[in-house]
């Protein structure tokens, strides 16, 4: 293993162990419970992508492989968001 | 056909059947846990009787077995890396590593799940309880799927079948675990930080 490649999967893990550490702390901050929700969905996106990026390594691969990744993420916003929206709609 | 495939140019040059197969399998499988979240979402926030989850569940511990789960990403992608560069000591190495934290996460949340039933939190008892089974049991089934593909790459390692030239068979299993740990990621935020 290169010493570049072991840095860079070291790098991605502190990271990854690091965010984890801040999401737990936003967690238990009292802090407005939307703001909660964003920070900890925008902490997990950037997780989840560095696991995508660099451990499945999307970022060295081609065109189709990251839109067959990309695709069913996009449908899966949209499945979130409608019933969110019909919720609040509701309400 | 393997082969064939990889001789092909465009967007499909350089990539195996398996390798597609298996990122379309893993798109397949974001939609069911899509599914799966998206029901948890309607039912929580429509729901009137939910409990503050932080007074129910073990965030502490969970949050000590998600760390696991990152580390085991860790080894799984050391392993690869090892078999890279040809070497089969350190690949088998790293997936026993992995296959170990694998099942350290599963006791762990057998532990979780020990407790909650006994407090009297089942599937049955609430919404809360139906919707919380349901996400970690089926990711659960999803890491010890994880583990018992890993226990087949590691018996195929220590035969030797895999080489620097040659190692699909390690590349799909890391593809398969990195998603399960994808999936953890935002299970964990939303069914135990949100």
């Amino acid at each position: 293993m290169s010493a570049a490649k072991r840095s860079r999967y070291l790098t991605v893990f502190a990271a990854l162990a690091v965010f984890t550490v801040i999401e737990v702390a936003v967690a238990f901050t009292a802090i407005t419970k939307s703001t909660q929700v964003v920070l900890l969905l925008g902490l997990a996106l950037i997780k989840a992508s560095l696991v995508a990026l660099y451990y499945m390594h999307l970022r060295s691969e081609g065109p189709l492989l990251r839109v067959i990744a990309a695709f069913p993420m996009l449908l899966v916003i949209v499945l979130l968001l409608l019933p969110v929206f019909d919720l609040a709609l509701a309400q | 056909m393997e082969r064939a495939i990889e001789r092909r140019a465009g967007p499909l040059a350089g990539v195996s059947t398996t390798k597609f197969a298996m990122w379309l399998f893993l798109a397949s499988e974001a939609m069911f846990f899509g599914g799966l979240i998206a029901a948890y979402l309607v039912l929580r926030l429509a729901g009137s009787d939910w409990p503050v989850v932080a007074d129910v569940l073990n965030v502490p511990l969970v949050a000590g077995n998600t760390f696991i789960l990152i580390v085991s990403s860790l080894t799984m992608v050391f392993g690869l890396a090892a078999i890279e560069s040809g070497d089969q000591r350190r690949l088998r190495q790293f997936l026993v590593a992995t296959a170990v934290l694998g099942s350290i996460f599963l006791s762990i949340q057998a532990v979780e799940w020990r407790e909650l039933l006994a407090e009297g939190t089942t599937a049955s008892t609430s919404l809360f309880g139906s919707t919380f089974f349901t996400l970690t049991g089926f990711h659960g089934l999803h890491v010890l799927g994880g583990v018992l593909f890993m226990l087949y790459v590691i018996a195929r390692a220590f035969q030797g079948r895999y080489t620097k030239e040659e190692h699909g068979g390690v590349e799909l299993m890391g593809l398969y675990w990195h998603f399960v740990d994808v999936v953890w990621i935002f299970l964990f935020t939303i069914v135990y930080l949100v």
